[in-house]
């Protein structure tokens, strides 16, 4: 943490100007309030404001997705023993289809569901007499099909709520049909300005349907050391490496929210002594109602990078009892060789590389310790639907200097990357050809790029490999053709 | 400690570890309330059974592993084959993010889209002030020559109409009153990519015609149809044509903008048919389609102006491509020339090697309806035997006259035809009609996985291997990469079963 460098402000300011000079006068104004750059306040935190949770411009290539991405895509597709019948045409689901790479165990097809694609592939008449006689269909053949689903959601896709269908009453007489919850979520794409309202619609659904529905479970016995994850998809195991390190140290964990989750796991929450959230931005309003409604106390976490982590294990640890206490600092010195050995290996191969970031949810924040574990320094970051309260949560991570911005545009991103020319891009699949077209290392930092888990000991180890691979990587040598080529 | 510095150990085999094994292994114990391990033994071997697939068969209303994509994801990707063309996709904007997706997560390269993003302000009041302001945008930041305008289906739920809108975003100033703006309604409740892709390039073909006086000429075009072996393809086309010494324009031609080089730049746009091709496209003797049900309005259109006009069903093979060259030689007068009769005959020299590794074995395929066709003709070509041809967005017509293609061969007379099914069905179908192989896109790998049928990746979206769409699948040449891919599955399958030493190598040979 005590790790300091700053940027170039100056030209970052530049640049900014630079990029708002394409726009059309009245889009240059909206843009200017979602760029700028970070400087350091007098507590040691930097200060930076820049608008966000507003409508996209139209036309500039924004990067963000859609409410039902917030959570088909985010929140609910992962609950793995429930069918999510994704409710419109058929091309959601379709481009949606196990492409967040939740991992879960089960058989597929039988006892669990993640990376199918149900869909009612909505026709033109179902958009002129309505998709509700269609829905009671599907509904009796997924309870015929598969007999051992938990549950079904309905992912509404945006025509369902323009052609004026009652979901929620279709799913009332459902469930009571079938015996089992069937969960309306209206979450259609163009609810909100972003994934983020997708994410707070998939929330209040688990509150309205879920937790106020839910029997309370027979011979399920609460314990001191509960605790329930929350805002981990489980992206290429990372709740799995998260929750080992939990349970080594000697809390139960009861539920995980939602990667490799259930339908039971989601019930059981309010239980807990804790909720533990990592993904702030795609979960807290269920933590928020949990406070208040059941008592449960809950707090934010980060496992990404050994400081991180470090300071997280003994900050969960702080709100438990002298043996957690003890254990934390076990689990701390357990892996502590692991984490040196880690960063011995790859910090020489990466200290003073910049990076820049472009991502969603929590990791323009979360990621950046762990990037400095490794002696990478922060250029620049921004979010894709952060809310305020993000940004006010990023300055304790940024320094002096460091480019801030908000739901970027293509145009924009592509300027940034082509002057600052940093030495790594961490964002999404729309970007990564693009970069690397450049000649600039990147990874995807929503997907790991296939790689992962990232969270916890085991994670950092594959993260710092990982971004040793791309920044180090022989291939960038090569981009130069021979002198003699034709010009 | 199941992690070292050594090898670092990433997902696949961090898990396998007996530590997160056991971890595993008491969550669903303890906190996921599955159902026990032997109801879901039962209820799996019966999801095999011949009961569970007529229950399948009797779905009405929910659709389970589709293999289809809708309209505006066909536009997109037709729109890119035109020279520094952007597309505009007016309606919600996490659409655009998919398609974008899922494209690059195909090519492996940019693909390039912006939208109106329409909120729900746009649901009430229509979304005319996005487009409007949505043109000047990106026509201010991404420099394109034509901006070509599709739809999500929330535009069209609402029925935003883009002809009088891009009318009313010129005379707004959005972009100048003679800069090229075609468009087309691709509603994705209705049909598929694949007639999203009819429907963008009638809208373009149609704009950039219209006007315009057409001068008879002896240029032919050729309409590729959504392919994801573009790059392959089209380049294997152009090569063949180019032989033949035949002018032709490729409406529209994606390979150089889904094929850019890394050499420190990022092309927006590259390549592409340029507007002026496009517009002398209406000159043309003839309009060849190689997929027929990606180009009926199109073809239309073209037929209209007075195009000699012919479809074929994606030319896989010998056959196919015999017939695909012999229109283009009758249409221009210019003759199959030697070098392309000697790559058929080593296309034939090469089935004839290779007779005995292909004979008899099945195949189930799904695709695209025209690459279905193609596939099933170019398996009878090698005496295999294709077994079931399953197209989501397939049509009894479609159907019918597969059907009477398979016929007409001893290898396809075993072969059901499934239109309108899905992978779901498909699944039932290899259970209890198995196939040896099944050839598909990536979607397939699940029931390679279910149903233990080697998959060969052959169609859209190819996303867990990479480049195979760099090479073609067209002609002959095309047609030696097919047969290859094929080969090798089922030769790497005979050296899987006999890899064991002492235990069942007896038939692991040394040739083949």
């Amino acid at each position: 943490m005590s790790f300091e460098y700053s940027s170039d402000k100056d030209f970052h300011e530049h640049l900014i100007e630079e990029v708002l000079e394409a726009y059309p006068e009245k889009s240059a104004k909206r843009r200017r309030k979602h760029l700028n750059v970070a400087s350091a306040g007098e507590d040691g935190a930097s200060e930076c404001s820049v608008k966000s949770n507003v409508k996209s411009i139209p036309g500039v290539m924004t990067i963000r997705g859609c409410a039902y991405a917030g959570s088909k895509g985010v929140v609910w597709g992962p609950v793995k023993d429930m069918v999510h019948i994704s409710h419109g045409p058929v091309g959601c689901g379709m481009y949606s289809w196990a492409q967040r790479r939740n991992y879960y165990t089960g058989l597929t097809g039988v006892d669990t569901f993640g990376t199918m694609q149900f869909t009612s592939d909505f026709q033109e008449r179902d958009i002129v007499f309505g998709g509700d006689k269609k829905l009671k269909i599907i509904i009796d053949e997924i309870e015929a099909l598969f007999p051992l689903a938990n549950g079904i959601s309905v992912q509404s896709e945006c025509p369902v709520g323009l052609i004026g269908d009652d979901i929620e009453a279709v799913s009332r007489e459902k469930a009571k049909d079938i015996g089992k919850p069937v969960i309306p979520v209206r979450c259609e794409g163009f609810r909100g300005v972003s994934q983020s309202l997708g994410h707070h619609i998939a929330n209040d659904v688990i509150r309205d349907w879920v937790l106020d529905k839910g029997e309370p479970e027979a011979g399920f016995e609460p314990g001191p050391y509960d605790v329930v994850v929350i805002g981990d998809y489980n992206i290429g195991g990372d709740a799995w490496s998260s929750r080992r390190l939990l349970e080594e140290m000697g809390l139960r964990v009861i539920a995980q929210w939602t990667g490799d989750s259930t339908l039971a796991e989601l019930e059981r929450a309010p239980q807990g002594k804790l909720n533990l959230i990592h993904c702030y931005r795609s979960m807290n309003y269920i933590a928020r109602h949990m406070e208040e409604k059941h008592n449960v106390p809950w707090m934010e976490f980060n496992f990404f990078g050994p400081s991180r982590i470090e300071m997280s294990l003994r900050a969960i640890a702080e709100r438990f009892d002298d043996t957690i206490k003890a254990n934390a600092e076990k689990v701390i010195a357990k892996y502590k060789p692991l984490a040196e050995a880690v960063i011995a290996k790859y910090k020489p191969r990466l200290q003073g590389k910049k990076v820049l970031l472009y991502v969603g949810g929590l990791r323009p924040r979360h990621m950046i310790n762990a990037y400095e574990d490794l002696g990478m320094e922060i250029v620049a970051t921004g979010y894709e639907f952060a809310h305020k309260d993000d940004y006010q949560r990023t300055m304790s991570y940024v320094k002096d200097g460091t480019l801030i911005f908000d739901d970027v545009t293509g145009y924009e991103l592509e300027k940034f990357i082509e002057r600052i020319r940093p030495d790594l891009v961490g964002s999404g699949i729309k970007e990564k050809y693009s970069t690397q077209k450049m000649g600039v290392p990147f990874r995807q930092v929503h997907s790991w790029d296939y790689s992962g888990p990232y969270h916890g000991y085991d994670g950092f180890a594959i993260f710092a490999r990982d971004m040793d691979m791309a920044v180090n990587n022989p291939v960038w040598s090569l981009f130069k053709a021979p002198a003699s080529a034709a010009a | 400690m199941p992690q070292s510095i050594e090898q670092v150990k990433d997902h696949a085999e961090l898990f396998r570890e007996p530590e997160y094994q056991e971890m595993l292994r008491e969550k669903r114990e303890q906190f996921e309330c599955l159902h026990s391990p032997e109801r879901v033994k039962e209820i799996a071997e019966w999801t095999k059974s011949q009961e569970y697939r007529e229950k399948n068969f009797a779905r009405e209303g929910l659709t389970i592993n589709p293999a289809k994509a809708c309209q505006p994801l066909g536009a997109v990707f037709c729109a890119a084959g035109f020279a520094d063309t952007l597309s505009f996709v007016h309606g919600s904007q996490g659409c655009v993010a998919y398609y974008r997706s899922h494209l690059s997560r195909h090519f492996k390269e940019p693909a390039s889209a912006v939208s109106s993003s329409m909120t729900e302000d746009a649901a009430v009041f229509g979304g005319l002030s996005n487009l409007v302001d949505g043109l000047a945008n990106a026509y201010a930041l991404y420099e394109p020559k034509m901006i070509a305008v599709s739809t999500t289906c929330m535009a069209e739920v609402i029925g935003d109409d883009l002809h009088a809108f891009i009318g009313n975003a010129k005379e707004q100033g959005s972009v100048p009153k003679d800069f090229d703006v075609p468009f087309a309604h691709t509603p994705a409740f209705h049909g598929s990519h694949v007639n999203g892709y009819d429907n963008m390039l009638e809208g373009i073909l149609s704009h950039l015609w219209q006007g315009r006086e057409r001068t008879p000429g002896e240029s032919i075009n050729i309409i590729p149809g959504f392919d994801g072996y573009c790059v392959g393809n089209n380049r294997e086309l152009k090569r063949m044509l180019d032989l033949m010494g035949v002018a032709h324009t490729i409406l529209p031609d994606p390979s150089d903008v889904y094929d850019t080089p890394s050499d420190g730049q990022f092309r927006m746009y590259d390549g592409g048919t340029s507007i002026e091709a496009g517009k002398a496209a209406q000159d043309a003797k003839a309009t060849l389609s190689l997929q027929e049900y990606c180009s009926k309005k199109s073809l239309q259109l073209a037929k209209a102006q007075g195009h000699e006009v012919a479809s074929f069903h994606y030319p896989l093979g010998v056959g196919a491509t015999d017939e695909f060259l012999t229109k283009v030689s009758e249409l221009t007068g210019r003759p199959i020339p030697e070098a392309l009769l000697k790559e058929r005959g080593r296309l034939v020299d090469a089935l004839a090697d290779s007779m005995s590794i292909v004979h008899g074995k099945t195949f189930a395929v799904y695709g695209d309806p025209d690459f279905v066709t193609g596939m099933a003709r170019f398996l009878t070509e090698m005496g295999a035997e294709p077994r079931h041809l399953l197209a989501t967005n397939g049509t009894k017509p479609w159907a019918k006259k597969l059907r009477t293609t398979l016929e007409a061969s001893p290898y396809g007379a075993g072969g059901q035809v499934w239109p309108g099914a899905d992978l779901w069905h498909l699944r039932s179908l290899l259970f209890t009609e198995p196939a040896d192989f099944l050839i598909g896109n990536s979607h397939g790998k699940y029931l390679e996985r279910d149903t233990g049928t080697p998959l060969i990746r052959l169609t859209f979206p190819i996303f867990d291997r990479h480049h195979h769409h760099r090479f073609p699948t067209w002609g002959y040449q095309g047609g030696l990469h097919v047969l290859v891919r094929i080969l090798d599955k089922i030769l790497d399958g005979l050296d899987a079963a006999s890899d064991q030493a002492g235990v069942n190598d007896i038939s692991f040979d040394l040739t083949r």
